[in-house]
């Protein structure tokens, strides 16, 4: 699992569009540098800057062959970084589906009672017309 | 639709969590659901968790005392301090749990419109580290399942 400091690094790598854009670029395979920065309007330096942070993040990983050093998607950081706090709404949210069975069943009660009793209340003046 | 009622998360500040979901019941009776023990017990806790003790004594300077029991037999417990009860729209408590440090405090707004009542809970935890850890812990106590195809949710991410 990552610690908190990792998360926050793959956090702040995914809030900017273009490491999305890239990010998901590279989903449908690896590919070099100089290909991933054909489609942006950007230098390879500014594209390979962002790359640095996305590997920073563990967010990709790059080849060893020096010329072309293909990148390539980790996927577990990812899923972690959005999984997270997708768990924990998870979690919550499994316990307010129960309450809201329960809240039918307080609500079907109350009508019931509602139906049932007779009217308590004393005649009010508007009553007696 | 069945899911009107989807929960919303997010952390507005680096100490929040806010929960906010809405609920097809007045809000009178969300909040009974919310400090009735005998009903707290048919709802709270997450899947496959149970309240084994919960024990309330709901007016301001009073406390609570919940135990869940999980599906291995594993204990969790929390306890709190009620601070502020103005039914049946808002209650501000103290929380904590007994394996993690700190205190939070949360206070929870229900308002009613059209027969349907939207809860508004905002946690706010002692430091970040506390805060991250509760939320960790969700994701332990939580179905634990990922999303399927990396290449779906990358979309959605662009989007």
């Amino acid at each position: 699992m990552l610690s908190p400091q990792q998360l926050d690094a793959t956090f702040a790598a995914l809030a900017d569009p273009t490491r999305r854009a890239i990010l998901a670029r590279l989903a449908m395979g690896e590919t070099s540098v100089m290909e991933l920065a054909e489609p942006f309007a950007m230098s390879q330096p500014a594209i390979s800057k962002h790359l640095k942070v996305l590997e920073r993040a563990g967010l990709i990983s790059r080849g060893r062959e020096a010329q072309r050093r293909p990148c390539r998607v980790e996927v577990m950081p990812l899923l972690q970084a959005t999984d997270w706090l997708e768990n924990y709404r998870r979690t919550v949210e499994s316990s307010f589906q129960r309450l809201d069975v329960l809240l039918e069943e307080l609500k079907a009660r109350e009508k019931k009672a509602r139906h049932s009793k007779p009217q308590t209340k004393p005649p009010t003046k508007e009553n007696h017309g | 639709m069945k899911n009107i009622g989807t929960l919303q998360v997010s952390t507005p500040t680096d100490r929040e969590i806010v929960l906010t979901r809405v609920f097809n019941a007045p809000r009178h009776l969300v909040f009974d659901a919310f400090s009735k023990p005998e009903l707290l017990k048919r709802w709270f806790g997450p899947h496959g968790w149970s309240l084994t003790t919960c024990e309330v004594d709901f007016r301001v300077g009073g406390g609570f005392r919940f135990i869940l029991q999980g599906p291995d037999g594993q204990q969790m417990g929390m306890r709190g301090t009620y601070r502020e009860i103005a039914p049946p729209e808002r209650s501000v408590h103290m929380e904590s749990f007994d394996d993690f440090p700190g205190e939070s405090q949360v206070t929870s707004t229900l308002i009613e419109k059209d027969g349907k009542t939207t809860l508004t809970a905002v946690v706010l935890y002692p430091s970040k580290e506390v805060r991250d850890a509760v939320i960790k812990s969700g994701m332990e106590h939580g179905a634990a399942e990922t999303y399927d195809k990396l290449e779906e949710m990358l979309v959605s991410l662009v989007a």
